[in-house]
């Protein structure tokens, strides 16, 4: 799934200074990418470029990762066994995907015990989205289709990125993520086509809970993102966070009259004029205050990645100790 | 921060779509020995039947030429067009050769 306001890390401050050689280098460099070029992981790069990617990548991931755990919830809950198998297999999917881009962070120098450090000791993000609770399994279409649909539209483009080995990773992601919004869509229509009239209602209140946080995975308005002109500037961010959020409203606002749920915003209108739907305020308090850590499950879902992290450890330290056995073995036959 | 050296040593995986085709790189992961990354590889590379053989070999056993030598190593071939066959305008009737 699931890059959203990636870029919503600290500013950094540039260096001011630089060398001759320094200046010279940067110069090739934004040569390359004026002339569309892909980057690649032993070429030269602006310190400053390889950074903003390591972050992007690896928030990336970990979003990836934690998405694995509101799914989670409801493997067990799973309505049929044909869904409970779907879920199995779309989660094993977002642990693929974090792997693919923790693997493309790793080429930048990065290792993959400094990113995993970085998200248990809070120093990383990954996607607000996932502290918000599944309540119901209703939620589990509603994430396929709104969360998994709003990570596609911001992936594609990152397809196209200027480092090559995140747009190849991405080029993996999105063709795998295509199933995920569609199997959720499709347990959604089942239960609003064949279900009862509770079923029905819990599809709506899903939908009511999931839609203005889905739209904030776009990131902040334009006008107030911190990276978003340098990263458009340098190829690692294509099409701007409002472009993206107004390209998702115009297409879920149709598939929801398919579904027959509607969406819970007052103001949200057909515009002749633009030719797009118009939509009501976000409230950018709220996002902040989940990026902030305080959204109702961020405690918990750190908590139980740390837990999997170190019961794991042992397992990690055996297979090591078992290899190093065995080639010792091999070198004294 | 944990050290370094107790992750799981990095391997690049090669796949073969299918029968007849070339074993292709397709990432890398990371994994204790050679037996598991072959089965990791197939976890994490091959969930749609992607392919019909995996090759796994540590990234440190692998050597690249520098980047820094594209020019030296590959610009040399640009002014060789004498080695593809379109450089030879043969007459119409045996042009097929």
């Amino acid at each position: 799934m699931y890059t959203q306001a990636m870029d919503t890390g600290p500013k950094e401050e540039r260096k001011a200074v630089r060398s001759a050689e320094e200046a010279q280098l940067d110069q090739r460099f934004e040569a390359r990418i004026d002339e569309g070029a892909f980057i690649e992981a032993k070429d030269p790069m602006p310190e400053h470029y390889r950074k903003t990617l390591v972050r992007q990548i690896s928030q990336h991931a970990h979003s990836e990762i934690v998405g694995m755990l509101p799914e989670g919830n409801w493997v067990t809950r799973a309505p049929t066994l044909k869904r409970k198998a779907i879920l199995l297999a779309k989660i094993q999917d977002e642990g693929g995907h974090g792997l693919y881009l923790y693997a493309a962070a790793e080429t930048l120098g990065t290792s993959r015990d400094q990113m995993i450090d970085a998200l248990h000791g809070g120093r990383a993000k990954y996607s607000s989205i996932f502290n918000y609770p599944t309540l119901s399994w209703a939620d589990i279409g509603v994430i396929g289709w709104l969360v998994d649909g709003a990570a596609i539209m911001n992936q594609v483009p990152l397809t196209r990125c200027s480092y090559a080995p995140y747009a190849r990773a991405m080029v993996r992601i999105c063709r795998e993520e295509s199933f995920h919004q569609r199997q959720g869509f499709d347990a959604l229509l089942v239960m609003m086509k064949e279900g009862t009239e509770a079923q029905r209602a819990m599809v709506q209140d899903a939908v009511d809970r999931w839609w203005w946080p889905s739209l904030m995975m776009f990131g902040p308005p334009d006008s107030e993102s911190t990276h978003s002109t340098q990263n458009m500037r340098w190829g690692i961010k294509r099409i701007g966070n409002d472009d993206l959020r107004q390209k998702f409203v115009d297409a879920t606002v149709e598939q929801a009259k398919v579904l027959g749920v509607t969406m819970p915003d007052p103001l949200l209108k057909w515009n002749e004029e633009r030719a797009h739907w118009d939509f009501g305020p976000i409230d950018w308090e709220e996002f902040w205050q989940v990026v902030g850590g305080h959204g109702p499950c961020n405690r918990e879902r750190l908590a139980a990645r740390v837990k999997a992290w170190d019961d794991g450890a042992w397992v990690r330290e055996a297979a090591m100790a078992h290899a190093r056995k065995q080639a010792l073995g091999e070198q004294a036959a | 921060m944990s050290a370094v050296t107790n992750e799981w040593p990095l391997w690049e995986v090669f796949v073969r779509p299918k029968a007849g085709l070339d074993h292709k790189h397709c990432g890398s992961l990371h994994a204790p020995d050679a037996k598991m990354a072959v089965q990791l590889a197939r976890e994490v590379y091959t969930r749609r039947q992607e392919g019909t053989s995996v090759w796994v070999v540590k990234s440190s056993d692998i050597t690249a030429s520098d980047p820094g030598d594209k020019g030296m190593l590959f610009d040399p071939m640009e002014d060789k067009v004498y080695r593809h066959p379109t450089f030879y305008e043969l007459p119409e009737s045996v042009n097929h050769m």
